[in-house]
C-alpha cells in the first residue's frame, strides 16, 4: 500500500527538497505521474511514447493510480480520456507521431469541452514512407486545435511539465487540455540528470466541481444538461453562439499565461537578446542551439538565444520585443514544413529578418554546427 | 443523486421556466416510474425536434420512461437524428463526437465507478445505427471485449437519417438508397449475435410497438450491466423521411417486418446474468 502526503503545488514546484537521479525521459514521465495525484490512466502503444506509458502501467500496478488500462486505438483512447474527464477525474494519456493524427478529432472536442486532460506527445516523423525517427511535423497539424501546447526541451522540462501542466489546467479561468511535446528518442530515450521531489507526497486531488461546465454525474445541477448541445441551427443564434464558444476557448488559452509565468518562469527563456543575430527554437532544437551559439561566442560572434516554451497560448509580444534589436534571426528545426518560423514571424515586426532553417527530417540530427554554420554566415 | 440539489431555491420558484418546475414537482426522479405511467408524470423529454412518425422519437419516449434509475443515469450519444434530441432531455448526456460513444462511455463508467464505489451509477449509450454498427462498430465491440459495465441501445432505422437517407451497415439487402444507388449488396450487419459471442451478458432486440416488453428489456439490459457486464439492446425504429411511408404507417410496417420474419426480435440472457435476471422478474411477452 502506497502512503503519499497531500503537499500544496507550490511547495512540490517550488520548495521540497529534489534529488539528482540520472534517467530517461520515459522515466521522467514516470516520477511526474508518480506525484500527480492521477486517478487513470489510458494507453496505447506507438514508439517512440510506448515506454512512457508501460512505466505508468507499472505504477498504476504499484498503487499509486486508481485505474489504467489499454485502449484500442489512439482515437478510442482520447474518447475514453474524454470521458473519464468528464465524469470528473484526473487523467493522464499519451502518444506521438501517427497516433497524434489518428486520434486528431478528439483535440478541438477536448478543448471545445473545457477538459483538463493533459497528454503527452513524444514526436515522431508521419507516414509515408513509415518512419519512427524523431520529427516535430506533428505539433504543425496541433497549433490550432485549440488545446495549449508546451514544448520540453529535456527530461527535466518534461517531468515539470507535466506535473505543473495539471494545475494550470485545472484551474477555473482556464480549464482546457494542455499537450506536454517533447521530441521522441532524443529525450525519451537518453538518460539526463533530472531533479526530483520525493515520491512520497503529491499534488492535490482534482476538484471536478471547480470545472466552468457542469460534470456530467448526475450530482450537479443542471440536470438537464449535454456535453455539449448542438447549435448547429441555420439562424444567427446558433452562429453567435458557436462562434463566442471558440474565442472562449481561446480566452482560457490567454488566461493561462498568468499560471505560466507564476509555475514555469514564463512561456519564453531568453540569452542576449540584444545580439545582432538571434537564435529562436524550441525542444531539443534549442539544445542544438544553445550549443552553436556557445561556439560562436567562442569564437568572437555576438550571438543570443530565444527558447519557445509555450507555443499555445504564443509569447506574441515577448517575440515581438525579443527580436526588435537583432539583425538576423535563425530558427533550426526538426521538421520539414517550419511551423515555428511561420510562428515567429507573424509576431515580429520586421519578419524579412528572419532566415528560415536550418531544418532537418525524417529522423536526421541536428549537429551545432549546421546552426554555427549559418551564424557564421550572416556575421560575416 | 441528491434529491436536495434539485430543488428550486426558496423565491425563484416563479422565474424558473415551468418545464424546469414541472420535472421538479412531477419528475420520476426516485419514484420507480415506468411505462405503465406515462401519462401521470413530466416525462424526461420535453417534446422532440424528430419528423412525425419516426421511430427514434416514440422509442426515446419509451426507453426514457424505462430507466430504472433515472435520477443517477448518464446516457452517451453519437451524432444522428437521435443526438437532436437529447438537448431536451432532463438526465445529464454527453455528445461527443460521430461514433465514439462506447469508447468515451468506457472513460466515463470507469471514473464514476472510482468516485462512487457504492452508489448506483448507470452509463447507457443510445445511438444510431450508422454510430453503432459502421463507423463505431470497433468501439462497440472493444467494449463488450473489455466487459464494460454499460448499456448500448442501437435505435435502428436502418439507415443514415441525419445526413440525408444513406444506406448503413444495418439496412436491408437490396434496398435502394443514397450511396447504394443499385441497391445494397450485403445483409444486414447480424450486430445482436455479434453482441452474444463478444462477450454481453444480456443481448435484446425490440420495437416501439410493444412499449412493456421493450421497458422490460431496457431495465433488464441497464440491471445487468450494472452488476455483471455489458448489455445490448437492439431497438426497430422506421424512417418515414428517408423510406418515404406516411408517419402514421410507422407501427404498421414495424408488425408488417417482425411477422414476415425480416427484423428479427430476440432475447439472449447470457448464463451468468440468469439468475439476476429471474430475480428483476419481467413482463408478460408481447411478441
Amino acid at each position: 500500500m502506497i502512503t503519499q502526503r497531500i503537499v500544496e503545488p507550490e511547495y512540490l514546484f517550488f520548495e521540497a527538497p529534489r534529488e539528482k537521479v540520472f534517467i530517461t525521459g520515459s522515466e521522467a514521465v514516470r516520477e511526474a505521474i508518480k506525484r500527480a495525484n492521477v486517478d487513470m490512466a489510458i494507453s496505447y502503444p506507438i514508439t517512440p511514447q510506448s515506454e512512457s506509458m508501460h512505466l505508468v502501467g507499472d505504477i498504476f500496478a504499484e498503487g499509486y493510480l486508481k485505474e489504467y488500462f489499454r485502449g484500442e486505438s489512439e482515437f478510442a483512447v482520447m474518447s475514453a480520456v474524454a470521458g473519464a474527464s468528464m465524469g470528473g477525474v484526473r487523467v493522464f494519456t499519451a502518444t506521438g507521431g501517427p497516433g497524434t493524427l489518428r486520434a486528431f478529432e478528439n483535440f478541438p472536442t477536448w478543448a471545445g469541452a473545457r477538459l483538463p486532460v493533459v497528454c503527452a506527445f513524444m514526436t515522431r516523423g508521419v507516414n509515408s514512407p513509415l518512419t519512427i525517427q524523431p520529427d516535430t511535423i506533428e505539433m504543425a497539424f496541433m497549433l490550432d486545435t485549440g488545446i495549449m501546447m508546451l514544448h520540453a526541451e529535456t527530461a527535466q522540462d518534461l517531468y515539470d511539465m507535466i506535473l505543473t501542466a495539471f494545475i494550470i489546467t485545472e484551474q477555473t479561468d482556464v480549464h482546457i487540455p494542455m499537450g506536454i511535446f517533447v521530441d521522441g528518442f532524443f529525450v525519451t530515450h537518453s538518460r539526463d540528470n533530472v531533479e526530483i521531489a520525493a515520491e512520497d507526497i503529491k499534488l492535490p486531488p482534482y476538484n471536478p466541481y471547480n470545472s466552468p461546465v457542469p460534470v456530467m454525474d448526475m450530482e450537479n445541477v443542471p440536470i438537464r444538461q449535454m456535453r455539449d448541445p448542438f447549435v448547429m441551427k441555420s439562424n444567427f443564434i446558433s452562429y453567435a453562439a458557436h462562434a463566442s464558444w471558440q474565442q472562449e476557448i481561446l480566452a482560457a488559452s490567454e488566461r493561462a499565461r498568468k499560471h505560466i509565468h507564476k509555475y514555469l518562469g514564463g512561456l519564453v527563456e531568453t540569452d542576449n537578446t540584444d545580439a545582432d543575430i538571434l537564435v529562436v527554437a524550441s525542444g531539443t532544437a534549442f539544445s542544438q542551439s544553445r550549443e552553436a551559439v556557445a561556439m560562436a561566442r567562442r569564437e568572437g560572434i555576438d550571438a543570443g538565444l530565444l527558447r519557445i516554451k509555450s507555443l499555445r497560448p504564443f509569447p506574441t509580444e515577448e517575440v515581438k520585443e525579443m527580436t526588435r534589436k537583432a539583425k538576423t534571426v535563425i530558427i533550426p528545426e526538426f521538421n520539414r514544413v517550419g511551423w515555428l518560423c511561420r510562428e515567429v514571424k507573424s509576431a515580429m515586426a520586421a519578419p524579412e529578418k528572419v532566415l528560415g532553417g536550418p531544418r532537418v527530417f525524417g529522423g536526421m540530427t541536428m549537429p551545432p554546427e549546421l546552426i554555427l554554420a549559418e551564424i557564421r554566415r550572416c556575421s560575416a | 443523486m441528491n434529491k436536495n440539489l434539485f430543488q428550486i431555491s426558496p423565491g425563484f420558484e416563479d422565474i424558473m421556466p415551468a418545464e424546469y418546475r414541472e420535472l421538479v414537482e412531477y419528475g420520476p426522479f426516485g419514484k420507480g416510474l415506468g411505462v405503465s405511467d406515462l401519462g401521470t408524470f413530466k416525462e424526461l423529454i420535453e417534446e422532440h425536434p424528430l419528423c412525425a412518425g419516426c421511430g427514434l422519437a416514440q422509442s426515446l419516449r419509451l426507453i426514457l420512461a424505462s430507466l430504472p434509475h433515472p435520477e443517477d443515469t448518464i446516457i452517451v450519444g453519437s451524432t444522428g437524428c437521435s443526438a437532436l434530441a437529447f438537448p431536451q432531455v432532463a438526465v445529464q448526456n454527453i455528445h461527443s463526437l460521430f461514433g465514439n460513444q462506447n469508447a468515451l462511455a468506457s472513460g466515463l463508467k470507469r471514473a464514476l465507478k472510482l468516485r462512487y464505489p457504492d452508489k448506483i451509477k448507470d452509463v447507457v449509450v443510445i445511438a444510431g445505427d450508422g454510430a453503432t454498427a459502421d463507423i463505431g462498430l470497433d468501439m462497440v465491440m472493444q467494449s463488450w471485449f473489455r466487459r464494460e459495465n454499460i448499456t448500448t441501445i442501437m435505435l435502428d432505422n436502418e439507415a443514415y437519417a441525419n445526413t440525408g437517407g444513406q444506406e448503413s451497415g444495418m439496412s436491408q439487402q437490396g434496398v435502394i438508397l443514397n450511396m447504394a444507388p443499385k441497391g445494397k449488396n450485403f445483409p444486414k450487419i447480424p450486430l445482436t449475435d455479434i453482441a452474444k459471442v463478444s462477450g454481453c451478458s444480456y443481448v435484446a432486440s425490440v420495437a416501439p410497438t410493444q412499449p412493456k416488453r421493450l421497458e422490460k428489456v431496457v431495465r433488464r439490459a441497464i440491471q445487468v450491466a450494472r452488476e455483471i457486464g455489458p448489455t445490448y439492446v437492439q431497438v426497430f425504429c422506421p424512417c418515414p423521411t428517408n423510406f418515404k411511408h406516411k408517419p402514421s404507417e410507422s407501427p404498421k410496417r414495424i408488425k408488417e417486418r417482425i411477422k414476415a420474419g425480416t427484423y428479427h426480435i430476440v432475447e439472449y440472457i447470457a448464463p451468468e446474468a440468469q439468475e439476476l435476471v429471474n430475480q428483476l422478474g419481467g413482463e408478460k411477452d408481447e411478441r
